[in-house]
């Protein structure tokens, strides 16, 4: 028997098995689909970086047998900008949550969108602030229990890839965790695109949102995005009045044209001044080596 | 390699292997097979109980949230 052990292969040596999250999570699934692209396309531990910040998605970084950063609350993208202008060559991958990219980091998100810069995005969304004990997100929908919206929630929800797509990120695209060989063609793709990628992946947590919310199991959860989550080109046929709670998933926006900022940077910065004449500090140097030799002499603790 | 051993896997004749000791027992496995092949023990843990029927799509790998499960790929 030859079995397939790919993601046997790229979990990390010495942390803890079986994962940390709760039973029925969808996270360990996109880790798995994370592991199958990192195998496709011959990303080793050489050239990839993960960034991760404040929440269960986070642990991903934990898991993968990589260099990873374990940032402050949504801050990873930022941390990650910094890692992709160091060393351009890297592929730098930042898994984070709704709350750490819609809500405390949203900041940090458009205008990372905005500037174009290489780095790949995967948001979990399960729409609700989980490892704290299930406090409402800005993803929450309307209407929905926490335990901090326990009559329902009243305020409207954010669409993390409508506003990734209106900031100006150049690959934006929805998945999630039942459409399973979907999220492994998006997230290939996504490491593959050059620029600012973006990937907002649907992940139920039954532990802290679907109890509240009428579902009697995990499973169920699973159920309820296999129903309700319809392809973009059938969602764009379909009626206004019909598309109340369904969510399209697909790839939103590919554009190829913009420049990235790392390269742009090289191109308008660092090149036109590679060949330019700079000051000569070696006389002010010799002339206060010798000044602080004379103080030296006269006394003074230097 | 993490996971199951070699010697654990040496002589297995079914083409689903199934962890135990990672398994968490969601049933998103026993639910999605299209075969109905596997089915949650009185452990609370997933079990192969009809091999015979498996057609090895691989969709409770796929799915697997916990890297329990391994399907035989033919190579």
């Amino acid at each position: 028997m030859a079995f397939d052990r790919t993601a046997h292969k790229y979990l990390r040596k010495n942390f803890k098995m079986p994962t940390i999250w709760c039973s029925g999570c969808g996270i360990g699934i996109i880790l798995g689909s994370i592991f199958k692209a990192l195998e496709d396309l011959n990303m080793t531990g050489d050239n990839t970086v993960f960034v991760g910040g404040i929440g269960c998605s986070s642990r991903i970084p934990f898991y993968v047998d990589f260099d990873a950063l374990h940032t402050t609350h949504g801050r990873p993208i930022a941390f990650a900008t910094g890692v992709k202008f160091a060393k351009p060559d890297l592929n730098v991958v930042v898994v984070a949550g709704d709350g750490d990219t819609a809500a405390i980091g949203g900041n940090h998100f458009i205008h990372a969108c905005r500037r174009n810069i290489d780095i790949t995005l995967i948001v979990i969304n399960n729409k609700i602030y989980g490892m704290t004990g299930g406090q409402y997100s800005p993803t929450t929908k309307s209407g929905e229990k926490t335990t901090t919206s326990p009559y329902g929630h009243i305020e409207r929800s954010f669409d993390i890839s409508k506003l990734a797509a209106a900031a100006g990120a150049t690959y934006v695209a929805r998945s999630s965790v039942y459409h399973v060989t979907h999220l492994d063609k998006i997230i290939k793709e996504a490491f593959a695109h050059k620029g600012m990628s973006v990937v907002e992946i649907m992940s139920p947590c039954w532990t802290t949102h679907g109890r509240r919310n009428r579902f009697k199991t995990p499973v169920e959860m699973y159920k309820w995005l296999k129903d309700n989550m319809i392809p973009l080109n059938a969602w764009e046929k379909l009626p206004e009045d019909k598309r109340a709670g369904k969510i399209p998933y697909g790839v939103f926006v590919n554009k190829k044209d913009i420049p990235e900022y790392c390269e742009a940077y090289y191109e308008h910065i660092i090149k036109p001044n590679l060949n330019k004449k700079r000051r000569d500090f070696s006389e002010d140097i010799e002339a206060m080596k010798i000044k602080l030799e004379i103080k030296a002499k006269e006394g003074w603790h230097v | 390699m993490r996971g199951p051993t070699e010697k654990e896997l040496e002589g297995y004749t079914s083409p689903v292997y199934v962890y135990r000791a990672w398994c968490k027992g969601c049933g998103i496995c026993v639910e999605f097979c299209p075969k109905n092949v596997l089915e949650i023990d009185d452990q609370n843990k997933c079990a192969v109980v009809r091999p015979q029927d498996c057609i090895k799509c691989k969709l409770c790998q796929l799915r697997c949230p916990d890297f329990a499960i391994i399907v035989d790929d033919g190579k």
